[in-house]
């Protein structure tokens, strides 16, 4: 298979001199494609932020990230993101067969070819009647459908999700975990996805990626050899989803060769640097908020 | 035979439901108008006319034309459609250039610092107290009154405008950047949807101001419209048709509102807390 991402040497890092806040330090992996791979780390590791720079959302201070053997530089043309807050992602104003259409307004197609392209995807997430609802008249599992289907609907060459079912109760997850790694196989689609959640990453994952406290760096890159065929309940039982499962949780909890921590200690650490990622986050919101738009347009 | 009395039942509860509805609206209007008209006859002053001789004034002096013009006199065509013409025309020009100018300098970071006290002076000005500048500038006549419109307008939905398209979510603007939306739709699918309810509410506020500026810029210096009349027919003593004016602004305003507030209904029906009524 060959290479869709490379990310070779990746740094980021919030503000300057003192006060700094080190997210993303030297962070290196590959994704074939066609491969499904989940990013697993503590909360506030800089997982967002790792996102953020591999979608071109922000720039990273340093290192490369290649899609399909080029340079990223700003968004690329083949990239969807699906983000956690389904809710303020989809466009209320847009009905769900619009919101699906969105991405492919300014595509050189026709009407009807955008509309089967829409009715395609949302077919493919299960959501075939709903196309002329409001997003708000579906529950929160549905609307995170409809932002599957959104981004299937451009045709990726590369699906970003980020925490997408962490919104949701346990029940729609499920459903949620089979669906995409149904439409994973049935459309062929390269996605990497990020979670804090061990299980998901495990049983979701052809490929496991596992991330250090912050600054993020990568742990141990874990191949999933469980069967493709899934099931929530016979492959959470088997002995390898528990070997697996425990083994990552173990690499979050020590890291690969550090000694281990007192369960406070990391506590602190980990909420100092969720709190410093988000500070930064908001900053950088607050500055680039109205002025990215107007630099770019 | 169930259904069909169901049926009959429920029509006939929402029947009274509708009743209890328009009675609740509008009983103490009529009241009102009643009490107005014993209190005027009681009284028999010729400053305050009962309302029923308004109400015949208004008639003869609107619906007295030919069928040809579907029985609406000269003075409509001469005084009131004129008046409305102004009115729309200053506020649809305010429109364009609030919402236009709104969303320029509410996408970009810097603009409003440099005009911000700029506006916030201009808008201080009560605009009647330019009526005179914009009769030296343009005259007297149509030109002078939706200038008073526009510049008496335009800072609600100019400053609404800049307020909605500055709310924009961060994960809507995240959304779009992923998707490299270009900018025709960025704004017009993303961004102005988005700043909307903002700007209807600016709308609403505006077109009020419209139709008072109508009024003012026509009491001073006019040659027709309403207010032109309002103030000529108080100048004659005719007190019944200077009230007969004063009801016709009370419609325009109402049903001015009435329609915006409708089309806003329609455009807006996205939102999920509008749907109770819709």
């Amino acid at each position: 298979m060959p290479t869709m991402l490379e990310v070779t040497g990746l740094n980021h890092r919030y503000g300057k001199g003192d006060g700094a806040h080190v997210a993303v330090r030297e962070l290196s992996f590959s994704v074939d494609a066609g491969e499904l791979a989940c990013i697993v780390g503590p909360s506030g590791c800089g997982k967002s932020t790792l996102l953020r720079c591999i979608a071109g959302l922000i720039p990273p201070t340093g290192g490369s990230v290649r899609l399909h053997g080029d340079e990223v530089s700003g968004v690329p043309d083949d990239l969807a993101v699906v983000f956690q807050d389904y809710s303020r992602s989809l466009f209320p104003w847009l009905t769900v067969a619009r919101n699906v259409e969105f991405p492919l307004r300014w595509r050189k197609l026709s009407k009807q070819e955008r509309a089967e392209r829409a009715q395609e995807a949302l077919d493919a997430v299960g959501l075939s009647g709903v196309g002329k609802k409001f997003p708000w008249q579906l529950s929160g599992g549905m609307q995170q459908r409809v932002s599957i289907a959104r981004a299937l609907a451009s045709k990726p060459a590369l699906l970003i999700m980020d925490e997408p079912f962490a919104s949701v109760d346990a029940q729609t997850r499920f459903e949620l975990e089979d669906l995409l790694r149904r439409v994973q196989r049935e459309q062929q689609s390269t996605i990497l996805l990020v979670t804090h959640d061990i299980d998901e990453s495990v049983y979701l994952g052809d490929r496991v990626l596992v991330l250090s406290k912050s600054p993020a760096t990568i742990v141990a890159d874990l191949a999933v050899d469980l069967p493709a065929e899934r099931d929530q309940i016979a492959t959470r039982e088997s002995a390898k989803f528990v070997t697996l499962r425990g083994e990552v949780a173990r690499l979050l909890q020590t890291g690969p060769a550090a000694p281990a921590t007192t369960e406070e200690a990391s506590d602190e650490v980990t909420a100092a640097a969720d709190a410093a990622e988000w500070a930064a986050t908001e900053e950088e919101a607050a500055e680039t908020g109205g002025a990215t738009k107007e630099a770019r347009h | 035979m169930t259904q069909v009395t169901e049926r009959a039942t429920r029509l006939r509860s929402q029947a009274a439901a509708g009743i209890s509805g328009f009675a609740r609206n509008w009983l103490v209007f009529i009241g009102a108008v009643a009490v107005w008209e014993l209190a005027t006859r009681l009284a028999a002053s010729v400053f305050f006319p009962p309302p029923s001789e308004i109400v015949a004034t208004a008639g003869q002096l609107w619906f007295s034309g030919p069928a040809s013009q579907l029985f609406l006199s000269e003075t409509v065509f001469d005084h009131i459609l004129p008046s409305i013409g102004r009115c729309l025309g200053g506020w649809a020009i305010a429109v364009v250039l609030g919402v236009g100018l709104g969303t320029a300098l509410g996408r970009s970071r810097t603009g409003m610092e440099y005009v911000g006290p700029l506006f916030a002076f201009f808008r201080a000005i009560p605009p009647p107290t330019l009526v005179p500048v914009f009769m030296v500038l343009f005259g007297l006549g149509p030109g002078m009154q939706v200038a008073t419109i526009i510049f008496g307008a335009i800072w609600p939905i100019l400053l609404n405008t800049v307020d909605g398209v500055r709310s924009v979510d961060s994960v809507k603007v995240d959304t779009a950047r992923s998707f490299r939306t270009p900018a025709p739709y960025w704004i017009g699918m993303v961004v102005l949807p988005a700043a909307l309810p903002k700007i209807f509410a600016g709308l609403r506020l505006s077109l009020s101001i419209s139709l008072i500026l109508m009024v003012v810029s026509e009491l001073i210096g006019s040659l027709n419209g309403i207010g032109h009349q309002l103030i000529s027919s108080q100048q004659q003593f005719e007190f019944p048709l200077m009230w007969s004016w004063i009801v016709l602004l009370g419609i325009l305003g109402y049903g001015l509102n009435a329609v915006l507030l409708a089309v806003e209904r329609r455009v807006l029906r996205w939102q999920p807390t509008r749907n109770d009524d819709a």
